[in-house]
């Protein structure tokens, strides 16, 4: 579909001229901002506008890797090469980020460059592993479990029943819609300032999407297949365990990795509240009152390092346990 | 606050439900389940707050029996669970008598939240919109933009809600915007991810078709992609309307008490005004739940109008 109106195939001789001179310039203008002093940009109208054209230079540069990229795996299946174009703009994303800080003399308060949150990051790698035992071993990884835990047992228990499904769904639904990260003050009251309280927000976070994902799950599984199993004389429990479980797992899964993110949205939040002195929200919280925002975006690195990491774990436990589902196949091709 | 809810639930299973008799009716099993709900909250609060007054009497060497600790425990002034009646005195007395422009007037909090939540969710929508536009018309982009897009959503952004408040603060840029850069952060996803998907939903023969009237870019855009990609769009609007609530209110958490239900909340807990704190979430929900119905309502307006019955959107 995006072929037919997708019109910008094959780059003229002009189009190439362009895109290596673009590139020159960038090279030229990161030597001269990096190497300088800085505010090496402040009102110098040559630098600027080299640093315009270097831009669009790599830009043409991304879109004809694009296009060989994807050539490339119309011929074979390669899964590293889609990431090519992705990483080498995050690179260029960076060091336009450390180009403009350092070429204009941002300061530190207002936005930290990247050689400054790697080196906090490098810098107390100590104190940053306290935090990330403290806020996602302990209070996300323990209220996590506990929630798909039992969204996942209330949701096998009220399969049965569907006077209970027409009662508690609209709650579900219900819960989708509104702030429960709100409930973290009161979480933090009754459970004390250390991680419990954090796991219980966790927990009611990641309750009710795994319960309402597990019940539509279960009742995805096709009614060919349901009816096939009564043919055979299939007890609840082996129907659950042969059909309706695997036709579920996709939602699932949906379920666990949409929780992996809110599961740590919930403590960071929750430490807001309180919270001994160790922790990802404390440390944000603290150092943001410290002004000392390289430290912030070294936490904030973390968070999204274990954001990512655990996102694409499940997903490759995803990929194991439903090979057989149209949408892994396909990614496979 | 994320895409968490399947298309549709279907209670129905095959033919065991032929008979239509009390257990069929849906508002019958609301009603009873919130009735349970209801009565688990007075038992917890009873448990709970009975727990602490028995210590307490217990400190003080008084005399006390189950009726006292009950009675006790169901009208505490200062409780660690108030009851659903005490909230919803609380939330009468600050909604309807207190003047709207005092700082005890709820609903004035409730505004404060609102603006930001609505100019949050407006951005986002546009931006949202927008960059669906761009990745659908420009391989380039998809590939670079698309990967780190959904790899933003897997960052927990709320946490640096606090960092984008202080530092633009410091800026002497306040009020209404910071917090709503933060809605906008959060509520731009789900519309781009919807609004990609919507965008190409367009029937293959209707694009062929225009393609054999010539019609230019712009032309397919604006006579049948845009038309085609109306139900995914809503669909991602009600998530990042929800969204974008939440961002608004912890957005409002580091601005100490100054406004807004997050504030709100975090001086509740200062000062440990239970009442006060459940009475703000009551509102949020309810704000929340109500801002999802105008959507919708608007869904049904919009398709209506141009004459799709398309139940399309949920599949986003």
């Amino acid at each position: 579909m995006s072929n037919l109106v997708n019109k910008q195939a094959g780059s003229g001789r002009a189009q190439q001229w362009v895109m290596g001179l673009g590139l020159l310039v960038f090279v030229l203008v990161a030597g001269m901002v990096l190497g300088g002093e800085k505010g090496a940009l402040r009102q110098s109208v040559p630098g600027i506008t080299g640093l315009l054209f270097g831009s669009y230079g790599i830009w043409l540069l991304l879109a004809q890797l694009t296009r060989w990229v994807d050539k490339a795996q119309l011929k074979q299946a390669t899964g590293l090469w889609g990431w090519s174009v992705p990483a080498l703009f995050a690179l260029f994303l960076l060091l336009v980020w450390q180009m403009l800080v350092d070429g204009f003399a941002v300061p530190p308060v207002l936005l930290p460059s990247p050689t400054e949150i790697g080196s906090a990051f490098a810098g107390s790698l100590d104190m940053l592993w306290q935090d990330f035992r403290q806020t996602y071993l302990k209070s996300v990884l323990a209220g996590y479990i506990m929630g798909c835990g039992s969204g996942f047992i209330v949701a096998l228990l009220i399969d049965r029943s569907p006077f209970m499904q027409k009662g508690l769904l609209p709650f579900g639904n219900i819960m989708s819609s509104i702030p429960i990260v709100g409930i973290a003050p009161i979480m933090v009251m009754w459970f004390g300032f250390d991680w419990q309280s954090k796991a219980a927000v966790v927990v009611i976070m990641t309750f009710f999407p795994m319960l309402v994902n597990t019940l539509s799950g279960l009742a995805s599984a096709g009614k060919l297949e349901q009816e096939l199993m009564r043919t055979y004389a299939a007890s609840h429990v082996q129907s659950l365990l042969t059909t309706r479980l695997p036709y579920a797992m996709p939602f699932i899964f949906n379920a666990l990795k949409l929780n992996s993110t809110l599961a740590l949205i919930g403590a960071i939040v929750a430490e807001f509240f309180g919270t001994p002195i160790v922790g990802m929200g404390f440390r944000i919280s603290t150092e943001v009152g410290r002004m000392n925002l390289s430290m912030v975006w070294a936490t904030i690195l973390v968070a999204a390092l274990a954001g990512s990491i655990s996102y694409g774990l499940l997903t490759l436990l995803e990929r194991r346990v439903t090979f057989w589902h149209p949408s892994v196949r396909a990614g496979k091709r | 606050m994320s895409v968490w809810l399947p298309t549709t639930i279907s209670t129905e299973r095959g033919s065991k439900m032929k008979t239509a008799s009390w257990r069929d009716n849906r508002v019958f099993a609301v009603a009873l389940v919130s009735l349970g709900f209801i009565v688990i909250w007075y038992l917890g609060a009873i448990f709970l707050n009975g727990q602490q007054l028995v210590s307490q009497y217990e400190r003080r060497h008084q005399d006390w029996d189950a009726s006292k600790v009950v009675a006790e425990a169901l009208s505490m002034r200062r409780p660690v669970l108030p009851t659903p009646d005490q909230v919803v005195v609380e939330l009468n007395q600050s909604v309807f008598h207190e003047a709207i422009t005092s700082k005890r007037s709820l609903v004035f909090h409730t505004g404060i939240t609102l603006s930001s939540t609505l100019l949050g969710f407006v951005l986002g929508a546009a931006l949202g919109i927008l960059l669906a536009i761009g990745i659908v018309h420009n391989r380039t982009l998809e590939s670079s933009l698309m990967p780190w897009i959904i790899t933003s959503q897997t960052i927990p952004i709320l946490a640096i809600a606090p960092m984008v408040i202080v530092v633009l603060g410091s800026l002497n840029f306040t009020g209404l915007v910071p917090k709503s850069l933060i809605s906008m952060y959060l509520s731009f996803f789900p519309v781009t991810i919807s609004m990609v998907k919507g965008l190409r939903s367009a029937d293959r023969l209707h694009m062929e078709l225009l393609h054999t009237y010539s019609a230019t870019t712009r032309q397919v855009l604006w006579k049948l992609r845009w038309p085609a990609s109306l139900p995914f769009l809503f669909a991602g609007l009600k998530v990042a309307i929800a969204a974008s609530l939440v961002g608004a209110i912890v957005g409002e958490l580091p601005t100490g008490a100054q406004g807004g239900l997050g504030a709100r909340l975090l001086s509740g807990s200062y000062y440990g005004q239970m009442v006060q704190i459940w009475a703000a979430l009551v509102m949020a929900a309810l704000l929340g739940a109500l801002l999802v119905v105008l959507v919708g309502m608007g869904e049904k307006w919009v398709l209506k109008r141009m004459g799709t019955r398309t139940e399309l959107g949920a599949a986003a």
